[in-house]
């Protein structure tokens, strides 16, 4: 674990947190400068391959995220916002790590050496960190009575490859009960999205967003909490029948509980609106 | 050829007193899957798990573990002209429910970068068409730039109308730059293109 009790992280935000999910990834910052991280963004970052290049070029998939492994600075841990883009990066770093080839093949691509001891870490693990060492900051109640719907999605499955890697099921329970939200019990907090279906199949990426929408308005919840880019996308665009709930980000939830990000203009970005929930709860003016 | 239909009516046709012997089986080819995903596809005994896991299960002509078989019987054409390798989004759901540990989403990429490779014909080829312009995006970029993905898919399958009403709304809430996010030394990412041993995919 070293390099985790250092505040002082590489940030890779992802291409969907820098252009679609710019809330998220304001949010995330601002939350992280609150509890006192300091995030240096991973200078000309390149995209991680997202779900195409694994699905159809082996080469793209393995090298892209590889470049950005290469800019990552030894001395500090690197951050990986996006659930998705976190994948990729550690898979990479794994394979890379146990095939000597390959450790060679990195060196001649990018001019240095390939760091084993890298760290790569979701967002999960280092807030998981924050809160076990008790100094998460901001949990006073501002968020008393909201209730969500927790919503992991694909976020909790791992290849084989990766099965002892945590997935930090239930860390959205705790640490926002922790500021007075309660959390609904319900079925789809593990049900994938559909991605990039809502592009090509839009009516089957349909059917599973319908499915986790109704699921958790049933559950009761006034809004369903991601900390994924691409799910919130997905459940804002492709749920269509009246009584949809809004959608939040982890990171909108956390800043609003510390008493940050009230006029920042996150919300006025989602397409389906948060204002009037949020205002009912006296969480924005 | 519809579900179950070729496993169920090829299978009487044994002449050389092997398990299976099908017309035009391939039996080089569970290797070359192996080979390709790093997953011994023998390890399946089809207890479904994947399958009853599977959140796009109902939308497939194949269920995942119907693909193993496919392969494990080497049924080459069929199963790399299938619908389900494509709609497979690699949540790795299946992964987690298996007990034999198969990473099925590895086994779908595999399949999916042969049948591009050996031509076959590509059962889904909108999402083939949208893969293809992420990583031209990236080819330009570095990143993906959504906008211009979603006007050139558009361009691409000439479903122009479909989803505008989405489009306009991402648009007002300023959720599609019109400028890319950009990668200043795009030399080190077209050279990556560049050494792919399939070409420019």
């Amino acid at each position: 674990m070293n390099n985790l009790n250092t505040l002082q992280y590489s940030y890779f935000p992802g291409c969907s947190l820098a252009t679609s999910a710019k809330e998220s990834n304001r949010s995330l910052i601002s939350f992280c400068r609150q509890q006192g991280v300091e995030l240096t963004e991973l200078r000309d970052w390149n995209c991680c391959g997202s779900s195409s290049a694994h699905s159809i070029d082996a080469h793209l998939a393995h090298h892209l995220p590889a470049r950005n492994l290469a800019l990552a600075p030894p001395d500090r841990p690197l951050l990986v916002a996006c659930p998705s883009c976190y994948l990729r990066l550690k898979r990479t770093h794994m394979e890379i790590a146990e095939d000597s080839a390959a450790r060679e093949e990195f060196q001649r691509m990018w001019g240095r050496r390939f760091d084993p001891d890298l760290e790569i870490v979701s967002f999960f693990e280092m807030l998981s960190m924050i809160v076990d060492q008790g100094r998460l900051k901001g949990l006073s109640g501002r968020l008393n009575g909201l209730r969500f719907a927790p919503y992991y999605g694909c976020m909790l499955m791992r290849p084989p490859k990766m099965r002892r890697e945590h997935t930090f099921h239930g860390l959205m329970e705790k640490v926002l009960s922790q500021t007075g939200a309660e959390p609904v019990r319900w079925p789809h907090k593990a049900r994938c999205c559909g991605t990039f279906l809502s592009v090509s199949r839009p009516l089957v990426a349909a059917k599973s967003v319908q499915t986790i929408m109704d699921g958790a308005a049933r559950a009761n919840a006034e809004c369903i909490v991601t900390a994924c880019a691409m799910c919130h996308l997905n459940l804002e665009i492709r749920s269509t029948r009246p009584g949809r709930i809004p959608v939040l980000y982890f990171s909108e939830l956390l800043s609003l509980a510390g008493g940050i990000g009230q006029g920042e203009g996150w919300f006025r970005r989602h397409l389906i609106d948060p204002r009037p929930l949020l205002r009912r709860h006296h969480l924005i003016a | 050829m519809k579900k179950n239909e070729y496993l169920q009516t090829e299978s009487t046709n044994r002449t050389d007193g092997s398990l299976f012997c099908m017309e035009g089986a391939d039996r080089g080819f569970a290797k070359e899957v192996s080979q390709r995903s790093g997953v011994i596809t023998d390890l399946c005994w089809h207890c479904k798990c994947c399958s009853g896991g599977c959140p796009f299960a109902h939308a497939m002509d194949f269920l995942p573990n119907q693909v193993i078989r496919m392969v494990q019987l080497g049924i080459r054409e069929q199963v790399l002209s299938c619908g389900a390798i494509w709609l497979c989004v690699g949540c790795n759901t299946c992964s987690m429910e298996c007990p034999t540990a198969i990473d099925m989403a590895a086994v779908m990429d595999a399949l999916r970068q042969m049948a591009i490779e050996q031509g076959e014909a590509i059962a889904e080829p909108d999402i083939l068409n949208f893969h293809r312009e992420v990583i031209n995006s990236i080819y330009r970029h570095g990143r993906t730039h959504k906008l211009e993905i979603m006007l050139r898919y558009k361009l691409q399958t000439r479903k122009w109308l479909s989803d505008m009403n989405t489009g306009l709304r991402m648009m007002s809430k300023r959720k599609l730059d019109l400028r890319p996010s950009k990668v200043t030394h795009i030399a080190a990412i077209r050279r990556m293109f560049r050494q792919n041993p399939g070409g420019r995919p």
